[in-house]
């Protein structure tokens, strides 16, 4: 791949970062004034980055494949001899893919967050922060080095921060974004680290540069890289051993679930690692450690979503689920970048569609999140429901929804990889499949199925979930407005046929390939272990309803097996960071402080009293009486003579 | 006469001199002692400059003298300035100056 100067329409193509960032600006900026407008505003800018983001994919389509890859420079952030770092908007393939999807998605998601947040008096600082997000997201995929891509994976840190920490006065929000932040900077701190190694190794962080001269290291050198990459990618997607933060993250307004925390923030880290193909192809070990943290993960979100009664946390697990099935698909190698994105891009549907599904059923509930006082609702919500039908339809893989194809690309990639490992990640993923089909079919059931469970006696709800609403009370479940209905439409629509649009032609392998490579072809539509996963999904499909739709659903949980226990509480996630990470964390700082107060500040604490003391008992010699100070003359003067004579004699 | 028991002499006034300004508290008396030792120690040059036969004790002497005098006017002066601030000429009274 050879990257070539923009020229044409596409020198403009810094307008894509400006958009959100006057948006922002104005927004955070201009206060209280902008108010009326301002929501408006973020839309109008959203939707502009995502014309321009039209404009710019025709054009590149307009080009000869291998010529695809358009540089544009910005300009020089930070000029030293020796370190250059420029800002450049690089758009390809792959980053148009992302532009797309993010403006995309993120423009319906915005225009939804008009009605959903409407009663918020907080809706303009909401749609600032929204702003910010597009922006730093752009930037982060857009960025024509690491250290550009840093400053953008930064910012969707911030803006994750503050989106989940909306609604500061619930502690648990305010906990949850100090929680992601916190867990997120473990994974910004292997970014950084692979950066600097970047520098000292290639002494440049452009892509071009590093990837040309990546080659020529050592395997220790690439295998580091990758691993300090993975490190960062597990971070900012949730991966295991980093994803206590995602579930507790669904503390912030669902618009923000369905854009930050499942469409397009959470899905960097597959980004970063498609992006680095090259730093991955040399290294075995680090492709190695991405499969089986995808394999883990898919199957650790499959697991923790079956048994979340919450909407938004079991859509959580499922997010983390399915980000598995990216990562395990980036980690074959050029015979999974394509289906990695190609999944990514196809869940960025289906779950925003979902998550905006979710927030549209709390949005008529009263803020009610758990699926438990949920039930029967599919008349109430007739829009919602079938909108929500079709993203579920699409996240378990039926044919000729968008998941069947995506995702049937990763268990085939994995099936064709071979060996042990190639069989223990293909039994991963079409295991996942089928848990997958479970917990999505009890979400289903519980929340459209079934009995009205919110009119039951001492099933009462909404109680402090929103200022909204105080008390506890009967909800009135109701259809959502058009500005969010629209949206789950155009979500759905997507849900359905972008499987189909991507995969079927190879459309998007031979689109990607100038960047990421080709994967070998194709084996058709209905492969072997397709089937074996689709025979899974139907059997997962049969348990849940044999478990949540042939016999009522408890209004209130029961307890549950050993499983269902450890599942309820995150797979013992926290626990594990607790008594494992902070505990000592916390013995090591109170270790240190013990030192610090008896040790170090024991020592000068002993010697200052000491001549303190010493000094104060010496003080009393100053009697201030002449006649002591004349003898003590005296005597000095006798022993100087009485030393002189003694020398001389 | 031997010369000898003039530097004796000089030895005893000296230290009844020191004995003296140690052990008074009236800071005049003081005063006359240290006078003593200043003069105990004139005696001295004086004998010394008899013994070797030249003149540089003689001279020291004068020395002595001259700054005695002026010594005793500074020092008379302070004294004065004492009593006026106290009405004590005692030196144990003005101990301010102390731990």
């Amino acid at each position: 791949m050879t990257t070539l100067a923009a020229s044409g329409v596409l020198r403009a193509s810094w307008l894509l970062l400006a958009f959100p960032v006057f948006g922002a600006a104005v927004l955070l900026l201009g206060g209280r004034r902008t108010d009326k407008w301002g929501h408006l505003l973020a839309c109008v800018m959203s939707l502009a980055s995502f014309v321009y983001g039209v404009i710019a994919f025709f054009t590149l389509l307009g080009y000869a494949a291998p010529d695809r890859s358009r540089d544009q420079h910005m300009f020089t952030w930070i000029p030293v001899a020796g370190f250059q770092a420029n800002l450049g908007v690089l758009l390809d393939p792959l980053s148009i893919s992302f532009v797309l999807l993010i403006t995309g998605v993120g423009s319906l998601i915005h225009i939804y967050s008009i009605g959903y947040m409407a009663h918020d008096t907080d809706r303009r600082r909401f749609f600032a922060y929204l702003n910010l997000f597009i922006s730093a997201m752009l930037l982060l995929v857009l960025s024509d080095n690491y250290l550009g891509l840093y400053a953008g994976w930064e910012g969707v840190g911030l803006a994750s921060y503050l989106l989940i920490g909306f609604w500061q006065f619930k502690p648990t929000a305010a906990t949850a974004a100090k929680k992601a932040f916190i867990v997120n900077r473990i994974g910004d701190a292997g970014l950084s680290l692979a950066i600097m190694l970047m520098f000292a190794e290639f002494g440049t962080f452009n892509f071009t540069g590093v990837f040309s001269s990546v080659g020529h290291s050592g395997s220790g050198v690439t295998a580091a890289l990758g691993l300090l990459l993975l490190l960062a990618a597990c971070g900012k997607s949730a991966q295991v051993p980093l994803q206590s933060w995602l579930l507790d993250a669904m503390e912030g307004p669902t618009p923000v679930s369905a854009l930050i925390h499942a469409a397009t923030m959470v899905t960097a880290g597959v980004y970063l690692i498609v992006r680095s193909n090259v730093i991955f192809d040399l290294s075995d070990t680090a492709r190695l450690a991405v499969t089986v943290v995808g394999a883990v993960t898919l199957l650790f979100g499959a697991i923790i979503g079956c048994a979340k009664d919450d909407i938004k946390k079991a859509l959580a697990g499922s997010t983390m689920s399915q980000i598995g099935y990216m990562m395990l698909g980036a980690g074959l190698g050029p015979a999974g970048y394509v289906f990695a994105i190609a999944h990514l891009l196809a869940h960025g549907f289906f779950k925003a569609g979902l998550f905006l599904g979710a927030g549209s059923v709390m949005h008529g509930m009263d803020d009610e999140v758990n699926m438990r006082r949920y039930g029967g609702l599919r008349k109430f919500l007739p829009i919602t429901f079938v909108t929500f039908s079709l993203g579920y339809l699409a996240i378990i893989g039926v044919p000729p929804f968008s998941g069947f194809f995506t995702k049937d690309s990763i268990i085939d990639a994995a099936w064709s990889k071979g060996g042990t490992d190639g069989w223990v990640l293909a039994a991963c993923t079409i295991a996942g499949a089928g848990i997958t089909a479970f917990y999505m079919t009890r979400l289903m059931l519980m929340t459209w199925f079934g009995t009205k469970r919110w009119e039951q006696e001492g099933v009462l709800g909404g109680a402090g979930a929103h200022p909204a609403s105080p008390e506890p009370h009967i909800p009135h479940p109701h259809e959502s407005a058009l500005t969010m209905t629209v949206p789950m439409i155009l979500l759905a629509v997507g849900s359905v046929a972008a499987g189909w649009f991507l995969i079927v032609d190879s459309r998007f392998a031979s689109f990607l390939s100038p960047v990421v490579g080709s994967p070998p072809d194709s084996h058709g539509i209905f492969t072997v272990p397709g089937i074996i996963a689709l025979v899974l999904v139907v059997g997962g499909v049969g348990v849940a309803w044999a478990m949540y739709g042939r016999v009522p659903v408890p209004a209130v949980a029961p307890r549950g097996s050993v499983l269902t226990a450890a599942a309820r509480s995150d797979l013992y996630g926290d626990a594990f960071n607790e008594s494992v990470l902070m505990r000592p964390g916390q013995w090591l700082t109170r270790l240190s402080v013990f030192f610090d107060s008896r040790g170090v500040d024991g020592l000068v604490n002993t010697l200052a009293a000491t001549i303190g003391g010493t000094s104060a008992r010496l003080r009393k010699v100053q009697t201030g009486f002449v006649r002591s100070y004349a003898l003590s003359m005296l005597i000095g003067a006798v022993l100087l003579v009485a030393g002189l004579l003694v020398v001389r004699l | 006469m031997n010369p000898a028991h003039y530097v004796f002499l000089a030895v005893i006034l000296f230290v009844i001199g020191a004995i003296g300004v140690l052990v008074r508290r009236n800071a005049i008396l003081i005063f006359m002692f240290v006078e003593l030792m200043l003069n105990a120690c004139n005696l001295a040059f004086v004998a010394f400059a008899r013994m070797h036969g030249n003149l540089d004790g003689q001279v020291v002497a004068f020395f002595v003298m001259v700054v005695a005098a002026a010594e005793v006017v500074v020092g008379l002066a302070i004294l004065m300035a004492i009593y006026r601030a106290r009405r004590s000429a005692s030196v144990d009274d003005a101990s301010l100056l102390k731990y």
